[in-house]
């Protein structure tokens, strides 16, 4: 199963992971990632905006893409907007396959490919300051390496 | 033919506006021909398209390079680099 979903509500691992281990049965694996808002610096909280509609259908696109490239027997991106303290999760993506490489690199695949191709904008919250975060080249060339091979 | 134009981020923020819809010239063949004639309008807007290294594209909800074709296009999108994730 493909999952993709783009909330302002606070992400539920516990149900999420239920669901991607319904997808893996009884045959094999899951591997997941969840992104936290890291705590430092100061920030307060952060701001994540999307582009209805493309948004989610660029996840769709990257999900579809792992599921076809590792034999997925399912895909998971969920992905939060709007305003969330420190501490809180942002994104939640899990790959169940049949062995753990696949997962695994389907895990790694969907969180770097996220970041670059899928349109979210981070703003970080310091008391009353406010500031867009920016693009980083390190994201760029982790999902390129995906690319390349 | 009507395009409706989208701002995200601090592009929206330098507009003033999340989105309008326009009636470009015939002349404006892409994307970035479209960003000198709102700029040419709108000192807001030219303040926002200023550094064109800063802006991304989407035509029709698909990321496309500032000098893409426009032809046809019905809703055209201007923001930074994607941070997601």
């Amino acid at each position: 199963m493909i999952r993709v979903v783009v909330q302002p509500e606070p992400i539920d691992t516990a149900a999420e992971l239920a669901l991607a281990e319904a997808d893996a049965g009884r045959a094999g694996a899951v591997a997941t990632f969840t992104g936290l808002v890291r705590v430092d610096d100061g920030v307060t909280a952060l701001e994540l905006e999307h582009y209805p509609g493309m948004t989610e259908a660029a996840l769709r696109h990257l999900a579809n893409e792992a599921a076809e490239r590792w034999a997925l027997l399912g895909a998971t991106v969920v992905h939060r907007v709007g305003r969330m303290a420190p501490g809180e999760r942002v994104v939640f993506v899990a790959a169940a396959a049949n062995h753990r490489a696949a997962a695994l690199e389907a895990c790694a695949y969907l969180i770097d490919r996220l970041k670059t191709d899928a349109p979210f904008w981070k703003r970080e919250l310091r008391g009353a300051e406010t500031r867009w975060v920016a693009a980083r080249d390190s994201d760029a060339a982790a999902s390129a390496r995906w690319l390349a091979e | 033919m009507a395009v409706e134009m989208l701002y995200f981020a601090w592009v929206r923020e330098a507009v003033g506006s999340g989105g309008e819809t326009i009636e470009p010239p015939a002349e404006a063949a892409t994307v970035a021909d479209l960003l000198d004639w709102l700029g040419a309008h709108s000192q807001s807007h030219a303040t926002a398209f200023a550094d064109r290294t800063r802006l991304r594209a989407a035509v029709d909800q698909r990321f496309a390079p500032l000098d893409a074709p426009i032809a046809g296009a019905r809703e055209i999108a201007i923001f930074p680099p994607v941070t997601g994730g």
